[in-house]
């Protein structure tokens, strides 16, 4: 009976069960996370906060998804060493724990850049786990004044958890626009407009230059008071523990389509590693909960002994503010359609006769049909890309393909 | 596993589908009462031009994309059928972002909504097909793609 370990407890991790467990229902697996809670879809840490959600409805392939797949997992335990060629883990409680198989699905950290007068903030937190959010839940009431760093999604997102919670919430910056790794110039102010309607208070182009007990000073010269400072600046990949081991690293640990590291007999997915981006036509940071999920369950396949591949990797995210749904996807490269509105706007990208990347904000019916077209390389001359263009449906794509689609298993 | 499937070349276009769909999932066992005056959320949507008409539901893909991406767990299969657990989306539209059939769209209160055969509404069968005045819309086995 083959011996599989999965370090991490996420999306990645127990997509990594389900591809193991589709193979091979016998095998023994492990999973051990850091992380007291499991099972849980990062991302919703913030409709958590904003009462979206609650902890039994979080769990992402129910509560008793491991002890179905007869999964032993550890929690709160970490891994301080692997050893790829005596094929087994130091744990921190001292224990070692072999393995025929294992699974890198170590996430992402949070990082910080060193602020002056940072250290004696108390209530500072990051926000990318659960733990983060139900501490954050403790330390905000009806009148503290939170100060986010960082307009990214998880920035933004926290934001919106907090807005009903907390007395005031601000988020500054240093970028000119909100989402700036998302949105240009162009579709960021509609965006803007529509989180400052909503009660944010929002300081972009400007950041914490350093604290002053509560209180922030800020490039421009303007001072923050604040009771709670979150600082979302950004996640880098869990690398360490694999590059000690040897690995081959760069940003990420890196994978090749099969979810194998340069180890052999080890495998990762999810936020730490670095895969082929096709619609850049170069490996990078994939980080978002889908390609978590297709990477784990392929990585998990290929442990137990099946074949299966992740060839169409490209960032994708959907997110909402207040009701204002925004879309983003694949590479921006030559803008091929653009759409702007007091309500939202549309781009659209393509390189080479193939969409590769678009943005979506207010309107964002059928999506998938853009993603679909990035994804899926289809050259544009093979459709009528300029009715997709305009507005996304099955139509343009003809007869035959609709056939295929609409009247066989898919 | 049986599936809807169309027949575009016997669609006449004239969306009762749609009025099938939204009264089979309301809940309400009289049409006029469950339908006049609202604003509906079919599972099903015709899409065309003057000469081709044809309706989109969800393909129940045997390695859905959705259920893969879906970052609550809502979306999940039951033996075969891609079905969602309302209580749990969150309305994030990860699922919006991924179906390449733009088969899924937010309902009232903004969580998803998608065809799921009519399994958990009593009709026994989906409501599209079965009123479908042509058949253009049939659910029935058809052969599974190997993989």
């Amino acid at each position: 009976m083959k011996k599989y370990v999965i370090i991490g407890g996420s999306i990645a991790g127990v997509s990594c069960v389900e591809g193991i467990r589709s193979i091979d229902p016998e095998g023994e697996i492990t999973v051990i996370t850091s992380e007291a809670h499991s099972n849980y879809g990062r991302p919703l840490i913030s409709y958590y906060l904003e009462g979206k959600t609650d902890l039994v409805r979080m769990s992402w392939r129910g509560a008793d998804f491991f002890e179905r797949n007869g999964v032993t997992v550890l929690h709160e335990v970490s891994v301080t060493k692997l050893d790829p060629e005596g094929q087994k883990l130091t744990l921190s409680t001292g224990a070692a724990l072999p393995y025929d198989e294992v699974c890198l699905c170590t996430g992402s950290y949070p990082f910080s850049p060193k602020f002056e007068g940072l250290e004696p903030v108390e209530k500072r937190f990051f926000f990318t786990t659960l733990a983060d959010a139900l501490a954050l839940e403790k330390a905000v009431d009806r009148l503290t004044k939170v100060l986010i760093i960082g307009a990214g999604f998880i920035g933004l997102k926290c934001a919106e958890g907090l807005r009903d919670r907390a007395g005031s919430v601000t988020v500054c910056d240093l970028a000119k626009h909100a989402m700036s790794a998302n949105l240009d110039a162009d579709c960021a102010p509609i965006l803007e407009k529509h989180l400052e309607a909503n009660g944010l208070r929002l300081m972009l182009g400007d950041t914490v230059v350093r604290f002053e007990g509560q209180r922030a000073v800020m490039q421009s010269g303007k001072i923050v008071d604040f009771d709670v400072l979150v600082i979302a600046i950004g996640t880098r990949p869990n690398s360490a523990l694999a590059a000690q081991a040897g690995a081959k690293v760069n940003r990420g640990i890196l994978v090749d389509e099969a979810m194998r590291t340069s180890l052999p007999g080890v495998f990762a997915a999810g936020d730490c590693t670095e895969s082929m981006d096709i619609s850049a036509g170069e490996p990078g940071l994939l980080a978002v909960l889908p390609n978590a999920s297709l990477q784990g369950r392929c990585a998990g396949v290929n442990m137990a002994g099946g074949s299966d591949t992740f060839r169409k990797g490209i960032k994708m995210n959907s997110i909402g503010f207040f009701g204002l749904h925004i879309m983003s996807a694949g590479t921006y490269t030559e803008p091929v359609y653009t759409e702007i509105t007091e309500q939202g706007c549309k781009k659209l990208f393509a390189r080479d006769g193939v969409l590769t990347g678009f943005i979506l904000l207010g309107d964002v019916h059928r999506a998938g049909i853009y993603t679909s077209l990035i994804r899926e390389k289809t050259p544009l001359d093979s459709i009528r890309f300029d009715e997709v263009k305009l507005d996304p449906s099955l139509l343009p794509f003809g007869r035959s393909y609709r056939a295929k689609k609409l009247g066989g298993a898919v | 596993m049986k599936r809807v499937y169309v027949n575009e070349e016997w669609c006449l276009g004239c969306h009762l589908c749609e009025y099938n769909c939204a009264f089979a999932n309301s809940g309400e066992s009289d049409m006029v009462k469950a339908l006049k005056g609202k604003t509906l959320y079919p599972r099903i949507h015709v899409e065309g031009d003057e000469q081709i008409t044809y309706a989109v539901s969800c393909r129940h893909c045997a390695d859905p994309l959705c259920v893969r991406s879906c970052i609550s767990g809502a979306l999940h299969l039951e033996e075969g059928a891609v079905c969602i657990s309302r209580d749990k989306c969150v309305g994030c539209l990860t699922c919006v972002l991924v179906c390449p059939y733009g088969a899924i769209a937010p309902g009232p209160d903004g969580a998803a909504l998608k065809c799921e055969l009519c399994l958990s509404n009593g009709r026994g069968e989906p409501a599209c097909a079965a009123g479908c005045p042509n058949r253009a819309i049939v659910y029935e086995e058809r052969g599974e793609e190997s993989r």
